[in-house]
C-alpha cells in the first residue's frame, strides 16, 4: 500500500540524503521530516520531478511549550497526475520559529502561511504579504498556542 | 369636562391627543427591523417573518438591507470581535429613534462561548432595549420580544429621543468618519471630555481600508 510514497521519499534520499531525517508512517499515510533549511528545495523537487502538483493543505501544530522543538509544520502534497498523498513535516524550535515561504512553488500557500502565521505565531521567511488573515488586526498574541488563555489577555477580553 | 369637550362641542372634526402617544403609536406600529443575521438564530429570525408566524400581524415585517432605512436592529447570534466594529459602525448609521434586541443567549452573554473570539454580551458595543433568552430563542419569543419592544416603546416620550448626538456613539467612533459639521455645543463638550478620558477603545484602531479612505 504504501511502497509507492515510500519510493517518492526514496527519490528525495536519492537526490540528497539530507533532505530526509526521519520517516512516519501511520494509518496508511506517509510522512517525511525535513530539515528547515531544504524544505523550498524538497517542495520544488516533488513538484517539478514527481509531479505532486497541488498543495492540499498547509498547517502549524504547537506540541505545546515544554517540547523541544515545539512547533511543527505540515505539508500536504496531492498529485493530480498519479493521486498519490504525501506529508512533508518541518520542525521548528520555540526560540526561531522562522522557514522559508514556499509561495513562490505553490501560490496557494499564501493565504495557508497567513493562517498559519495568524493562529501560531510562526515566520515565513519570504511572503508577500504575512500578515493575520482570520483574526483582527489589533490582535494581541496567537491564538492557537497552547499557552494562550482562553479568553484572550487584557484588556483586549474586555471581560 | 375641562377643555376637551369644549373642543368637541365647537370643532367635532378634531381629536385632541397627547403628543408622545400619538408618535410613539405611530413609531411602534411601523417597526422596521434592520437585516443582521449572525449565526443560527438568524434562521428563527427568519422563521418569525415567514408565514407560519407571520410578525407583518405586528408591524414589524419590513426588514432592510440598509441600517440608514431600519430603526431595530436583531442581534441575532453571536458577536466575533472581529465583527464588533461592524456592528457598531452599523447601529451608529441607523438614524433616530433605534432600538436594539440582543437574541439569544451567544448575543446577550457570550453564551457557550466563552473565549477570546467572541464578545461577551453585545451590550458591550451597543444599548440593548430587549433580551431574548434561549438557544436559540423559537420564533414566538422574538414575536413577544418585538411586542414588548413595543410596549417599551409606548412609554417612551419625545423629548428622551432627540436626533441628537449620543455619548456613547461618540466614544467608539470609527476613525476615518469625521464630523460633518462643527457640531452643537453639547457635541464639543462631549467631545473634548472624551478626548481627555484614558478609556480604552478596543473598537477603535482603523482597518486597513478605512486608513485607505481617509487619507
Amino acid at each position: 500500500m504504501t511502497e509507492k510514497l515510500h519510493a517518492y521519499v526514496d527519490s528525495l534520499r536519492s537526490k540528497n540524503a539530507d533532505w530526509v531525517i526521519e520517516v512516519i508512517e501511520a494509518h496508511g499515510e506517509v510522512s517525511a521530516v525535513v530539515p528547515r533549511e531544504a524544505i523550498v528545495e524538497t517542495c520544488r523537487f516533488l513538484k517539478n520531478e514527481q509531479q505532486f502538483d497541488m498543495l492540499a493543505d498547509l498547517c502549524g501544530a504547537d506540541r505545546g511549550p515544554e517540547e523541544d522543538p515545539r512547533f511543527v509544520v505540515n505539508y500536504h502534497l496531492f498529485s493530480t497526475k498519479h493521486y498519490n498523498r504525501l506529508r512533508l513535516k518541518v520542525r521548528l524550535s520555540e526560540d526561531d520559529p522562522h522557514v522559508a515561504t514556499v509561495t513562490g512553488i505553490w501560490k496557494t500557500a499564501n493565504w495557508h502561511e497567513r493562517e498559519t502565521f495568524d493562529l501560531l505565531g510562526i515566520i515565513f521567511d519570504g511572503h508577500p504579504d504575512l500578515r493575520r488573515i482570520l483574526l483582527p488586526s489589533d490582535f494581541d498574541g496567537h491564538a492557537l498556542r497552547k499557552d494562550y488563555p482562553l479568553r484572550g489577555y487584557e484588556p483586549y477580553s474586555l471581560n | 369636562m375641562g377643555l376637551e369637550n369644549t373642543l368637541f362641542e365647537s370643532l367635532p372634526d378634531v381629536v385632541t391627543v397627547r403628543l408622545d402617544a400619538l408618535v410613539n403609536w405611530a413609531r411602534k406600529s411601523s417597526l422596521w427591523p434592520a437585516t443582521f443575521g449572525l449565526a443560527c438564530c438568524a434562521i428563527e429570525m427568519m422563521n418569525t417573518v415567514s408565514a407560519r408566524n407571520d410578525l407583518s400581524r405586528f408591524g414589524a415585517e419590513t426588514f432592510r438591507a440598509s441600517p440608514r432605512q431600519a430603526d431595530v436592529m436583531i442581534v441575532s447570534g453571536r458577536v466575533a470581535r472581529k465583527m464588533a466594529p461592524v456592528l457598531r459602525r452599523i447601529y451608529d448609521q441607523m438614524p433616530e429613534p433605534k432600538w436594539v434586541i440582543s437574541m439569544g443567549a451567544c448575543a446577550t452573554s457570550g453564551g457557550v462561548f466563552d473565549n477570546y473570539a467572541i464578545v461577551q454580551g453585545v451590550d458591550k458595543i451597543v444599548p440593548v432595549d430587549i433580551y431574548i433568552p434561549g438557544c436559540p430563542p423559537r420564533p414566538e419569543m422574538l414575536v413577544h420580544a418585538i411586542m414588548m419592544l413595543q410596549d417599551k416603546i409606548m412609554k417612551e416620550s419625545v423629548k428622551d429621543r432627540r436626533d441628537t448626538f449620543e455619548a456613547e456613539s461618540r466614544v467608539s467612533r470609527v476613525p476615518g468618519t469625521l464630523p460633518v459639521t462643527e457640531g452643537t455645543a453639547l457635541e464639543r463638550e462631549m467631545e473634548a471630555r472624551v478626548e481627555n478620558e484614558d478609556a480604552s477603545q478596543p473598537y477603535s484602531v482603523p482597518s486597513r481600508h478605512e486608513k485607505r479612505r481617509s487619507s
